[in-house]
């Protein structure tokens, strides 16, 4: 996958309304054959970028190559790029296998070979033996596959995927996640979608570009956006994180401190930040993890893998979320509530913790991430 | 049943008094029409008295050469009329609602005028239009003769298309033309693909608006016909200044039964479209 060329090459992507710039200065390249994901909360011009790749908004500045070719102003029937619309737009007034020939009809393929391309792609979307019907007498969901069916069925160099599933029930977006993705590993199409959920991009897509405000914030593997995010926006975007403020004070290469006032602690980390000390930093720990420890005592419990009292900070649980599978709990730490999440182990393992327990938070020294911005 | 239950919307047609009011309001609409139709029938040629039934009028009806040419003339204005106006109509709601311009306002509100401006102003401003500006030459073949009153006809029957097509537009998806564009199509074949079907139920009955409209105007065709270019109606009031004879009544009965028929069908195509637009998510 890695080794996969470059097909979309967005260079210095602006798109500005009047005074509003949608899109701002963006630049990222998209590989052959990759699951790419346009993340961002709504309005974040996510969906403006994606418009500029099918060819239906004209960029204000910068320019998109796909597959070399410069298409930065060629109209949307030139592209090789097709797109599945947030509403389907399926067309009500044709049947379904009308639906999906219709952009073959446009490029006058011969018949023969467009209906057998018409039951293939129909196949392809598990919609075989429904070509004569009209969109009206299918779901939500069958509307989309058509749409699906349509847009691949002229072989596009790129299928461009708006918000596919958020009108879907939960159930059933869940199944069209995995068969999306099955579809595309099948096809080897590079897909681009749009989404303004985390879980759908995490889960689907192969690399991810989070958009805020117009500006790109991070790009890279739901992992990466994850584990290793490159500022507050990403870290506080993609899953839930507890942000602790405070000031770099010691940074050397094999090991760095930053004092959090509002923890009354220290979060010690075993590796360099290359900082300048006394800077403003951010400490982001996910909930997960963090290891939350019965506190009966005043004496510390023995860790492993850290020296004594180090990231360990003394809390009482304020307030607890059973979620099924997981346990949130809100536990105030001097100023602030940190959030820690359990897997719940139940019926077998009963220790469970109580609103008001006093407990022990610990986390590894390479736990938190440290950004600058 | 107890009197006592609470009654349904409907069931108030039930109480006598709302029946009796109900009878009432029906005669007062239709006594006229009925009686227009019926004595067309009537075998005297005084309009007064019923003696007995007879086609005799409808025969001497056809027979009128003078009459059928008018009746011609109607027909071929009101079809000329109506086909202009849908595609004039049509671009027009089309690009106010498409498109944002200086001066939109100003130019809907023009669009909409003709309906609310009185027809006798109509009238009158087209006497004084083809009198003075643009003189219609009155010797020309026939149906060019009509040019004169198709122009008028165009002029009010316009903007009745436009607001249906407005209407219609207004629950057209645009990703729906979007698609047709990302799946290949020129945008004149995107209209003609997508949004044509879409607005084919506001097209028809546009069209039919259009030709009634048309074919039962009296006041500006009045103003704007010349001797040889009578149309169906202005002959049944020169007909009307001698006698009301029961041959007046046959062809008022005719236009009636035309007039009828085509928003029938106008109305039939709007209904089942309205029922249909319930299936799409």
């Amino acid at each position: 996958m890695t080794e996969a060329r470059t097909l979309i090459e967005i260079e210095g992507l602006s798109k500005r309304y009047g005074n509003v710039t949608a899109v701002d200065n963006i630049s990222l390249h998209i590989r052959e054959g990759e699951f790419f994901a346009l993340l961002g909360p709504s309005g974040c011009g996510k969906t403006t970028l994606l418009r500029m790749l099918a060819g239906f908004e004209v960029p204000t500045e910068g320019r998109i190559l796909i597959d070399g070719a410069d298409m930065s102003t060629v109209p949307p029937n030139k592209r090789p790029v097709n797109m599945v619309f947030q509403s389907y737009a399926v067309f009500p007034h044709l049947s379904v296998a009308d639906n999906v020939a219709y952009g073959l009809k446009i490029d006058k393929v011969p018949a023969a070979e467009r209906s057998q391309r018409v039951a293939e792609a129909l196949a392809l979307v598990k919609l075989e033996g429904y070509g004569a019907r009209k969109p009206d007498q299918l779901s939500g969901g069958q509307r989309q596959r058509v749409a699906l069916a349509r847009a691949l069925v002229k072989r596009p160099k790129v299928l461009l995927l708006d918000e596919p599933l958020s009108a879907l029930d939960a159930k059933l977006r869940e199944a069209m996640r995995d068969e999306l993705t099955q579809i595309q590993m099948k096809i080897g199409v590079t897909f681009v979608m749009v989404t303004h959920d985390q879980d759908e991009a995490l889960a689907m897509a192969d690399r991810c570009a989070l958009i805020n405000n117009g500006l790109l914030q991070h790009l890279g593997t739901p992992s990466e956006l994850y584990e290793y995010p490159a500022n507050r926006f990403t870290a506080d975007f993609i899953g839930s994180v507890n942000m602790l403020e405070g000031q770099l004070i010691a940074d050397e290469r094999d090991h760095a401190v930053i004092d959090v006032p509002a923890i009354n602690g220290k979060v010690y980390l075993d590796h360099g930040v290359s900082g300048a000390t006394g800077a403003t930093v951010w400490a982001a720990i996910r909930p997960e993890k963090i290891e939350m420890l019965a506190r009966d005592g005043a004496h510390s419990p023995t860790l492993n893998d850290a020296p004594a009292g180090h990231n360990l900070v003394a809390g009482v649980i304020h307030h607890s979320a059973y979620l099924g599978s997981e346990t949130v709990y809100d536990v105030r730490v001097g100023e602030v509530l940190m959030k820690v999440l359990r897997p719940n182990m139940r019926r077998y393992d009963e220790r469970g913790f109580d609103d008001g327990q006093p407990v022990w938070l610990h986390w590894h020294p390479q736990a938190p991430a440290i950004l600058m911005a | 049943m107890s009197r006592r239950i609470a009654l349904a919307p409907l069931d108030y047609a039930n109480r006598l008094p709302l029946k009796l009011w109900l009878g009432g309001v029906l005669l007062f609409l239709y006594a006229p029409l009925v009686t227009l139709i019926v004595f067309s029938f009537n075998m005297s040629k005084r309009n007064i008295i019923w003696t007995g039934f007879t086609f005799d009028w409808y025969r001497k009806l056809f027979g009128d050469a003078d009459l059928l040419a008018a009746f011609g003339n109607s027909l071929t204005i009101a079809a000329l009329s109506t086909l202009v106006s849908v595609v004039l109509g049509t671009l027009i709601a089309v690009a106010l609602w498409r498109f944002r311009f200086p001066w939109k306002p100003a130019v809907e509100g023009a669009m909409a005028l003709p309906i609310v401006v009185p027809e006798i102003c109509m009238g009158v401003a087209m006497l004084v239009f083809f009198a003075r500006v643009f003189p219609w030459p009155t010797d020309l073949m026939w149906p060019a003769n009509l040019g004169a009153i198709i122009i008028a006809h165009i002029s009010f029957s316009f903007p009745f298309v436009a607001v249906v097509v407005r209407a219609r537009l207004s629950s057209f998806n645009r990703e729906q033309e979007e698609a047709a564009r990302d799946l290949g199509a020129s945008e004149t074949r995107a209209f003609l693909d997508v949004l044509v079907p879409h607005l084919r139920p506001a097209l028809i009955s546009g069209a039919l608006l259009a030709f009634t409209l048309s074919l039962d105007d009296f006041v500006i065709t009045f103003f704007t016909a010349g001797p040889d270019t009578i149309t169906f109606p202005v002959k049944v009031y020169s007909m009307v200044r001698f006698s009301v004879t029961p041959e007046v009544n046959a062809a008022s009965t005719l236009l009636i039964v035309i007039t009828v028929a085509f928003t029938a069908i106008g109305l039939w195509i709007q209904g089942g479209d309205v029922s249909k637009a319930g299936g799409h998510g």
